[in-house]
């Protein structure tokens, strides 16, 4: 069996601790969105780089990135279902939606219980 | 067969076979795992989309030092582990002991931090409750009932981690591995590299969040 060397042990722990910084220090910038996008993007680079080189999945079979593949794309699914609902709610009056995330209908340090009440005052 | 490896099972033809299908039997584990955490990182995706100023105000609260040195941690045992399983391949019984017994240490450090980071944390009086701390929006309990159940849920596997490399350290020091037989070591192995891989997503999204503005 083909196997990883013991420089590319190495050189991948080093890459991880350097994306751990990278992921630290990038946090402290204000980027906008882009900062959750930097941070899951290095998180996702960590990932690959534990995935392929200390699991070896650079050197398993096909079968294997199957059921690697089985547990992120269900996961993917849940995601994608779970915010096509969440993303989507609200109301939809005389053609102009109001979303779930409108900050009239859901401020932030909203108490709950009240989010009924709050969306009647909506000018329409 | 002649050449039958005590370690191999009746239902398997050969080595190769029973390492296959033990190696993918871990993968088909881990994928249930993935979606076990997969809810708890739903849960997180909501919430946090439906109240993001809570959220960021409530992650200021965490203990970033304490997070990122736990993320250190966890990603060099990862790689030491790794170190094993290839000492394991190597034939190289004494590394493998040695390799497996400070993953089990840096296990154990990482455990250590975080009993002191949650002690800072119920100091703080940041378990979500009646006593929750005042001058935080109510849905801030909503990101500190996650911080709870997701680093619970996650020192839980870690501990399982450390008892199953120890017993493998204690197999090795038994003599139970060599180049021929290893599959053990290996599938543990992948299973503390999952619990790193958790980690790598939790500290993000737990300890980071708008960090900038604290």
């Amino acid at each position: 069996m083909r196997t990883a060397s013991k420089k590319s042990y190495v050189l991948v722990w080093i890459a991880l601790l350097t994306l751990l910084l990278l992921t630290w220090g990038l946090a402290e910038i204000n980027l906008g969105p882009f900062n959750n996008v930097a941070a899951l993007c290095i998180s996702v680079a960590k990932m690959l780089l534990v995935v392929l080189f200390f699991m070896h999945g650079r050197y398993e079979k096909a079968l294997t990135w199957i059921f690697i593949c089985a547990g992120v794309i269900w996961f993917l699914i849940m995601v994608d279902l779970t915010l096509s609902d969440y993303l989507t709610r609200g109301d939809v009056r005389d053609g102009v939606s109001t979303s779930w995330h409108h900050p009239q209908v859901n401020p932030p340090t909203l108490q709950p219980g009240t989010t009924r009440e709050l969306q009647h005052q909506i000018p329409r | 067969m002649a050449d039958a490896h005590a370690a191999l099972q009746e239902q398997f033809e050969e080595m190769p076979q029973q390492k296959e299908a033990a190696t993918l039997g871990m993968w088909a584990f881990l994928a249930t795992e993935v979606l076990f955490f997969g809810a708890m990182f739903m849960s997180y995706i909501v919430y946090r989309t439906t109240y993001p100023q809570a959220f960021a105000e409530a992650s200021h609260h965490t203990i970033v030092l304490f997070g990122t040195i736990n993320t250190a941690i966890l990603l060099t045992s990862s790689f030491t582990v790794a170190m094993a399983v290839h000492a394991a391949r190597q034939n190289n019984i004494k590394w493998l002991f040695r390799l497996l017994a400070i993953t089990v240490f840096f296990g154990l450090a990482f455990l250590a931090v975080k009993g002191l980071e949650y002690h800072e944390d119920l100091n703080e009086n940041l378990w979500p409750g009646p006593h929750f701390k005042s001058e935080l929006p109510p849905q801030a309990q909503i990101f500190w009932i996650l911080y709870w159940i997701m680093t619970g849920v996650h020192a839980v596997h870690v501990t399982v981690g450390v008892v199953l490399l120890s017993i493998m350290a204690w197999m090795t020091s038994r003599r139970k591995f060599s180049d021929a037989y290893y599959t053990p070591i290996e599938i543990s192995a992948l299973y503390w590299h999952f619990v790193d891989i958790i980690w790598i997503y939790l500290y993000p999204l737990l300890y980071l969040i708008h960090r900038y503005s604290a």
